[in-house]
This record gives structure tokens, C-alpha cells and sequence, in this order.
């Protein structure tokens, strides 16, 4: 292409965090019409074809169950995102810390990753009923926090050690002829190169630390928890009540996500496709 | 005093003898291009005076120091074929970089980068992304950060290589600006052979297998070089003499044919 009047070939992304959650609720305009379209299926299929409640409940009993209960639900939700929260930063803090060191003493890596790997094959959930026990016996947050934050370990150490590592061969070549150290190539390099691939990795987390928190619940937790709340109602055959804690859940786990995202999105408007 | 002093440099990789018996000294504000078909070393022969590979044996002398002690002292700018810009950087704080790791005030850094942006004609770009902008924008940028120190020596490795013909003359009319106006050294490498005349000093005509210096030829066309250099009949006297040169080099070894590369 011709460069010989200066033009940029793209224009400079602007608009603030208004704009960027404008733009987004037209992109999911078509997810929300299939949305509300299962929905109504949902309904129209329970009314239909006499489906027993303890199966399925009705959208709308559920609703109606989630809005008179919703101080309570709300209430649990907000102790399990507590917890959830907790293990999501302290499995994903200690995950890049861990990254970091390995990236820089690549034999270490070289040494701990296959057992990371495999110990990322373990199903962590089904340890919850005995770190349930090692933390202070099932009923502190302590214990669902340590679940959630194992979960959230392994991706994010993934992420970021495949980030740290997938530097260009010539942006390292560049900071050589800077004479660059260490420090200086993670700072200005490394790091600004793993930020997407940490980023992928946190999303993934956030998910898994909702699940961690309230599966640990499940075996045991504090009577005001999401998790206990959803168990207890379904063995009294409160199924309305239990869908509706199950649809808290949901709406934290899909709230802890969208921060996430968003915080991407701010941080990363570098990044080509993230600011198109 | 000269720039550059290689003496009896060999690089070995592996089973490949990449570079064998190399002597070459670069004099203060030449422009040297280094010119031979794929495989002759001129890369890394490049990469050895930035002290970026280290040679197998024989001596790099630059600004009368090591090169290593040159690379550490930030001696020289290095533009490489692909212009190596960071995405999480605008424009500006692309050129700043070296700026900052030399821990240069702010005030000084933004007078400074305004004036590279200036001499590549890019102001009013600072604040762009570089994959906002075309290959040969993108290059001036790399151009105007390396020179942003003012490095005494200017490293080049096929900087416009990737470029099309039209851009690649333009930009081969700018350098030879921002070499005057800057008062560098430049060591370039290149596969053009109409590049490395119309831009040289001097043009280091190299072999391959094993990598070595088969003719220096010196370009006397007079300063400062415009379109009409290109085709007064001296320059198709050079390009000529270098052309055969390439050939000659090539024919010495009988092993390989004579190629369409080395006429590229």
C-alpha cells in the first residue's frame, strides 16, 4: 500500500466504557431473542405436556419464588460470591506468582509443569469433602475459599506461563541491543505479551470458583450459604426454591465474569481484535 | 577513527561454517551495505557487530570498544526487516523506548520523540497503535526509535525488505536524509543490489558457503543522492560491477548453480 500521504489505515479506537457497553448490548441483542425464546419454550413445554414440578418448575413459578425470597436469596448469594471471590484471587494471585518464577528459571518449569498438568487432571471437586475437614471443619468460608482457589490455579498458571513464554523471537533480539536485563524484559516485554493469555485464563476461573465455593457447600457449609440453601431445599422437595438458588448462583458467576471481561477490555484496548 | 573493525572474524554453526575470515573496518559516516545471495552470513555477520550472536573466533572492535562493551553502552540502533514494534505501546512510546531504559527525564523523552517523528514525517501519529499503521509507516517508526538515542552506528538488516518497490525507493530517499542529518554510521543489509548502490558508500559484496567477503567495492556517486541518480549512467556502471561480482562469487562455488537468487 502507498504511504505517500501519512493516512493511518485504521482510526484510533475512542469511546469510553458507555460506548463499549453500548456497542455490546447490540451484539447480544440476537443471544438475548433466543434467551427469551427458551424460555417461553421452557414454560410453554411444562404447561403443555404436564411436566411434574419436582422435575422441572415452570419459569415463571421460579421467578415468582426468586422475587418473594429474593432478600434471602440475595443475602446467600452474597456470602457464597464472598468466598468464591477469595479463592478466585488467591488461586489466581498465587498462579501468575508462580508463572512468573517459572518463566524466569525456565528449568524449574521444565521440572514442575508435567506435575502441574497432571495434577490439572485431578477432579480438585472431590477433595471438597475432605479440605472441608481440614479447614476448621466445613462450616468456615475458609474451607470453600481453599477449593475455589485450587480450581482457579491451574488455568491461570497455565495461561500465564504460556503467555510469559510465547514472547516473538525479535522483540527479545530488540531488548538485547537495549542491553535489557531481566527485570526490564518481563516488565516491558513479558508481561505486557502474557496480559490476553492471563486474561483468558482468569475468565476461566472466575467460573470455576463459583463452582468450588458451592460445591463445597454442598458438603457442608454455613447455614446461609447459596450451596446449603440449594441442598436443603431440594430434600424438602422446594424445588421452586432450589431452581431459584441455583439461578443466583448463575448471576453471580455470570457477574464475577463480565468484571472480568470488562476489565479486559480496559486494559487490553492494545490488543487488535479487542478494540475493533 | 574507524566505527567498526572486524578482524579475522568465523562463525560456526554447528556443522556450518556461517562467516570464515572476515576483515572489514567501517569508517566514521559511511553508509556500507552488505549484499549477497541468501545464506552468505550478512545477517549474522550484522548481528556479530551488535554483538547479538557472538563470533566463533576473531575480533569486533566497536567505537574502540568490545562489542559487547559497545552493546551495553548503547552504541548502536538496530532496525530489523520486520520493525519489531510493541502493540501495548502508541507510536510515541514505541520511540521513547530506548528513551526510557536509558532513563532519560520525561520532558526530555517528549522533546526528543517529537523531533524523530518529525525527521520520518509522522507527527500527528504519536498516539496511534503501530497496527494502525502501513508497513512502511510502521518502519519510519522503527527507524526514528532507533535513531531516537542518537546512536553513533545505525544496524539495518533488510529494513525495507518487506516493503513494495514504490515505498521502498521513498524510504530509501529518507534515510539518506536522516543519515546526513543525523551523521551516523550505517551498516546495511540487503538482497537489492539497485538498494545498496543508489544508498552506499561502499558495498561489501559477500559469498556464501562458507560466508565471505568477495569484493568491496566503493560507490562514488555524487552526495546528496536524488531519482536522478538512479539513472545516470554511472549508477548502471555500478549496479553492473556489482551484479557481476555476485555472479562471481557464486561461480566460485561449483557445487551450487548460479541461481535466480543472486540476481534478486
Amino acid at each position: 500500500m502507498s504511504t505517500d500521504v501519512p493516512v493511518a489505515v485504521q482510526p484510533v479506537p475512542r469511546g469510553g466504557l458507555g460506548r463499549m457497553v453500548g456497542r455490546r448490548v447490540v451484539d447480544w441483542l440476537p443471544a438475548l431473542v433466543v434467551f427469551v425464546g427458551l424460555v417461553a419454550l421452557w414454560q410453554g413445554l411444562i404447561v403443555w405436556l404436564h411436566v411434574q414440578q419436582f422435575l422441572l418448575p415452570k419459569p415463571t413459578s421460579i421467578a415468582t419464588t426468586f422475587w418473594t425470597d429474593k432478600s434471602e436469596l440475595w443475602h446467600a448469594g452474597w456470602y457464597t460470591f464472598q468466598e468464591a471471590l477469595g479463592g478466585f484471587a488467591l488461586g489466581s494471585g498465587f498462579a501468575i506468582l508462580v508463572a512468573l518464577v517459572l518463566a524466569r528459571w525456565r528449568p524449574l518449569a521444565t521440572a514442575l509443569l508435567p506435575y502441574a498438568v497432571a495434577a490439572n487432571a485431578i477432579p480438585i471437586i472431590a477433595f471438597a469433602p475432605i479440605t472441608n475437614q481440614w479447614f476448621g471443619g466445613g462450616l468456615t468460608k475458609s474451607s470453600k475459599i481453599a477449593i475455589a482457589a485450587v480450581l482457579c490455579f491451574f488455568p491461570v498458571l497455565v495461561n500465564t506461563l504460556r503467555g510469559l513464554t510465547s514472547v516473538r523471537p525479535q522483540d527479545l533480539e530488540l531488548m538485547r541491543s537495549y542491553a535489557a536485563g531481566n527485570v526490564e524484559i518481563f516488565r516491558r516485554v513479558r508481561i505486557p505479551t502474557a496480559l490476553p493469555f492471563i486474561f483468558a485464563g482468569l475468565k476461566v476461573a472466575t467460573v470455576l470458583a463459583m463452582i468450588g465455593a458451592v460445591v463445597g457447600e454442598y458438603f457442608g457449609g454455613a447455614l446461609n450459604a447459596i450451596g446449603v440453601l440449594i441442598l436443603s431445599r431440594s430434600r424438602v422437595f422446594q424445588f421452586n426454591e432450589a431452581w431459584a438458588g441455583v439461578l443466583v448462583v448463575c448471576l453471580f458467576g455470570l457477574a464475577l465474569y463480565i468484571a472480568v471481561a470488562l476489565i479486559e477490555r480496559l486494559a487490553l484496548r492494545w490488543v487488535p481484535s479487542t478494540s475493533e | 577513527m574507524s566505527v567498526v573493525e572486524i578482524s579475522r572474524v568465523s562463525k560456526q554453526f554447528g556443522q556450518t561454517t556461517a562467516l570464515q575470515g572476515i576483515d572489514l573496518e567501517i569508517g566514521e559516516r559511511e553508509f556500507v551495505s552488505l549484499i549477497g545471495p541468501s545464506g552468505c552470513g550478512k545477517s549474522t555477520l550484522l548481528r556479530i557487530i551488535g554483538d547479538l550472536i557472538e563470533p566463533s573466533s576473531g575480533t569486533v572492535v566497536v567505537n574502540g570498544k568490545s562489542a559487547r562493551q559497545a552493546r551495553n553502552d548503547r552504541d548502536y540502533g538496530i532496525v530489523f526487516q520486520d520493525p519489531v514494534l510493541y502493540d501495548w505501546r502508541t507510536v510515541a512510546k514505541n520511540v521513547a523506548l530506548p528513551l526510557e531504559m536509558a532513563r532519560w527525564s520525561r520532558q526530555k523523552r517528549n522533546e526528543r520523540v517529537r523531533r524523530m517523528l518529525e525527521l520520518v514525517e509522522l507527527q500527528g501519529f504519536e498516539n496511534h497503535r503501530p497496527w494502525q499503521l502501513s508497513g512502511g509507516m510502521q518502519q519510519r517508526v522503527s527507524i526514528a526509535r532507533a535513531l531516537s538515542f542518537d546512536p553513533a552506528l545505525l544496524l539495518m538488516d533488510e529494513p525495507f525488505g518487506a516493503l513494495d518497490e514504490m515505498t521502498r525507493e521513498r524510504l530509501n530517499i529518507e534515510l539518506l536524509k536522516i543519515w546526513e542529518a543525523s551523521g551516523s554510521t550505517i551498516v546495511f543489509v540487503t538482497h537489492s543490489i539497485t538498494e545498496a548502490v543508489f544508498l552506499s558508500t561502499r558495498v561489501v559484496v559477500m559469498s556464501p558457503r562458507p560466508g565471505q567477503i568477495s569484493e568491496l567495492i566503493p560507490v562514488d556517486l555524487p552526495q546528496p543522492r536524488t531519482a536522478a541518480t538512479r539513472e545516470a549512467p554511472s549508477f548502471f556502471e555500478l549496479v553492473t560491477h556489482v551484479r557481476e561480482a555476485l555472479h562471481l562469487g557464486h561461480d566460485l562455488d561449483r557445487a551450487a548453480p548460479v541461481t535466480q537468487e543472486a540476481k534478486a
